[in-house]
């Protein structure tokens, strides 16, 4: 009883103790990381935004309202932009998402030599993006790379398919080499998702006759739901922020075939050095996706409420 | 019981995930093939998989053909270890701070370090290289260092964050009440407990520094020989004509570095990664 009553002062004492300084130590603490946002993100962001009412070249500015955004919308162009950055978003995400479930239940099944295949699935999430695509760039050359080698002498193409080189090829196989660095770490969180549901769940419905297939739907699918709609929004922004694959394997090409919103952006403001243009772009690209960031979160926050998992 | 699999499910299971392993795979495969054939073999029609000549004189020669090889991949090296010095230093007290204490606009100021999480690099090279000109740092490896930091930073502080948030309190609350300063406790409680959680988030911060290298390399550095080795491998390929083979052994060479790093800590690694997978 003492006891009791004495640790609670204790921690009283330590609460009020602390609530005194603790406003100031917290921002203390956080402080030198947000201003260095501030610098690097913050500052550059907004400059964005002012930029894009800009006419801005090497020599100088001068400020032309909004003719930037005017010239994107009347621009056929652009629609067509992105209309194939959403096409590559929705392909890339949904690949990576169906490929991750699909990994995740092979490595989740209670099979001799698991723990080495999910080793075995890491290295592109591991390795710099740029040097992965440089095994992409082999892979899809016509004469020496193993996919037209292989084509050609089962007879399906009569000479070298340089993948890169035709504009429906080189969309879909850059969606390939994306697909390929993402698949490995939505496998992994799918999987982390898989091994946290509580086998009593399963066992209760083995036991009841359920069938693997519907453990999987009515138990695995439910149960790991958040994390799959976290994975597709972290798939969906990484996908569509999809730089260097796209850069390295085509710049864009071929005749733009595989120029998304990100690369037009680079193309526009870095190659070209029209900074006002590229900064009209830039502020598009924050604005979808901080729309869609929005739409998600409303979704992420209904599924957690919907399956009740009452885990917060 | 539960999982037993009969033999034709346990040969369906290692059938398909022989297929996965092949896709993610496969380019590193491709990779390593490509770099035995001696070059003149490289560009051989018809296709031929199988080659007698194999050979690693493309992993000696390579240096001869692109002198500055080791020092872009002690460029990258260099580079990674910096920004996850940096990165620590900032994120360690920040992770603290939404781990343990309650201040005005925590959550929101989460919500805006978590934001920049939205961007990548692209979306803000125009005005940051603008910045990073007017600092000076401009074809300097801070150019790479300084956004390197920036783009780390969210993401350290939400996994070192769930790692404190694991220590037990009671532990500061004992050294507080023996009379130690907020400050004193952190160094001297808390980080020494933090230990496994510092070196998981560190080796993380690690290898994200060392994959993010190349878009801020070929767009804030024009002087070769401070180039990391994602941007310098594109050496090979010019002059008169691309060496291939000696491509494929740096390009593996260079990632050597995060794999082995990366094999001795995967398992803690991508349970520190996932746990927010998990748990809540």
């Amino acid at each position: 009883m003492t006891d009791v009553a004495q640790s609670s002062t204790l921690e009283t004492s330590f609460k009020t103790r602390k609530t005194m300084s603790e406003n100031v130590f917290g921002w203390l603490l956080i402080g030198p990381a947000m201003l260095f946002i501030a610098l690097i993100v913050a500052w550059p962001l907004a400059e964005t935004v002012r930029l894009s009412f800009m006419e801005a070249r090497l020599g100088g500015e001068k400020y032309v309202g909004l003719e930037n955004y005017q010239d994107l919308l009347d621009s056929r162009k652009f629609h067509q932009t992105i209309v194939r950055t959403f096409y590559w978003m929705f392909l890339s995400v949904s690949l990576k998402l169906i490929l991750g479930l699909i990994g995740a239940t092979l490595l989740n099944a209670a099979v001799p030599g698991r723990a080495l295949f999910r080793v075995l699935v890491m290295p592109p999430w591991v390795i710099p993006i740029a040097i992965g695509m440089i095994g992409w760039l082999w892979l899809y050359n016509g004469y020496f790379g193993v996919l037209s080698g292989t084509m050609m002498s089962l007879g399906i193409t009569d000479g070298p398919f340089e993948f890169l080189a035709h504009k429906q090829s080189a969309f879909y196989s850059a969606v390939v080499a994306d697909v390929w660095v993402g698949t490995p770490m939505v496998t992994l969180f799918f999987l982390a998702a898989m091994q946290g549901v509580p086998r009593d769940l399963y066992e209760a419905a083995y036991v009841d006759g359920a069938s693997r297939w519907y453990r999987f739907r009515r138990i695995t699918i439910p149960q790991i739901m958040p994390v799959i709609v976290s994975m597709s929004l972290l798939s969906a922004i990484f996908t569509f922020n999809s730089f260097e694959i796209i850069w390295i394997l085509t710049e864009g090409g071929p005749r733009g075939a595989t120029t998304t919103l990100i690369v037009d952006t680079y193309k526009t403001a870095i190659s070209n050095f029209k900074f006002g243009q590229g900064s009209a772009r830039a502020v598009i690209i924050v604005i979808l996706l901080g729309t869609f960031s929005l739409i998600y979160l409303f979704f992420l926050n209904k599924v957690n409420r919907y399956y009740g998992n009452g885990k917060k | 019981m539960m999982d037993r699999y009969t033999k034709l499910q346990m040969a369906g299971i290692y059938f398909a995930v022989t297929i996965f392993l092949i896709f993610i795979l496969l380019p590193f495969f491709e990779m390593f093939m490509a770099s035995l054939r001696p070059l003149e073999h490289l560009f051989r029609s018809p296709y031929q998989f199988w080659s007698d000549d194999f050979s690693f004189q493309a992993y000696s020669d390579m240096w001869e053909t692109v002198p500055l090889l080791g020092r872009y991949i002690w460029n990258s090296v260099y580079i990674a270890t910096m920004v996850t010095l940096l990165t620590m230093i900032f994120i360690i007290p920040a992770a603290y701070a939404y781990a343990r204490l309650d201040f005005p606009f925590k959550n929101a100021s989460l919500a805006i370090f978590l934001g920049v999480n939205m961007f990548t690099g692209a979306v803000l090279l125009i005005p940051l290289y603008r910045v990073l000109r007017t600092m000076g740092l401009l074809n300097t490896y801070w150019a790479m260092i300084v956004p390197g930091v920036a783009f780390l930073i969210p993401t350290g502080i939400w996994l070192l964050r769930s790692y404190l948030e694991k220590i037990p309190r009671e532990l500061e609350e004992a050294a507080y009440v023996d009379g130690a300063s907020r400050m004193y406790t952190l160094r001297r409680v808390v980080l020494p407990l933090a230990v496994p959680g510092l070196i998981v988030v560190g080796v993380a911060v690690f290898i994200g520094a060392y994959a993010q290298q190349f878009l801020f390399a070929i767009t804030f550095n024009q002087q070769r020989e401070l180039q990391p080795l994602p941007a310098g491998l594109f050496e090979f390929i010019g002059y008169q004509d691309v060496t291939w083979n000696q491509m494929m052994a740096a390009a593996l060479t260079g990632i050597l570095p995060v794999m082995v790093i990366f094999l001795f800590l995967q398992k803690f690694l991508v349970a520190g990664l996932t746990a927010g997978a998990v748990k809540e």
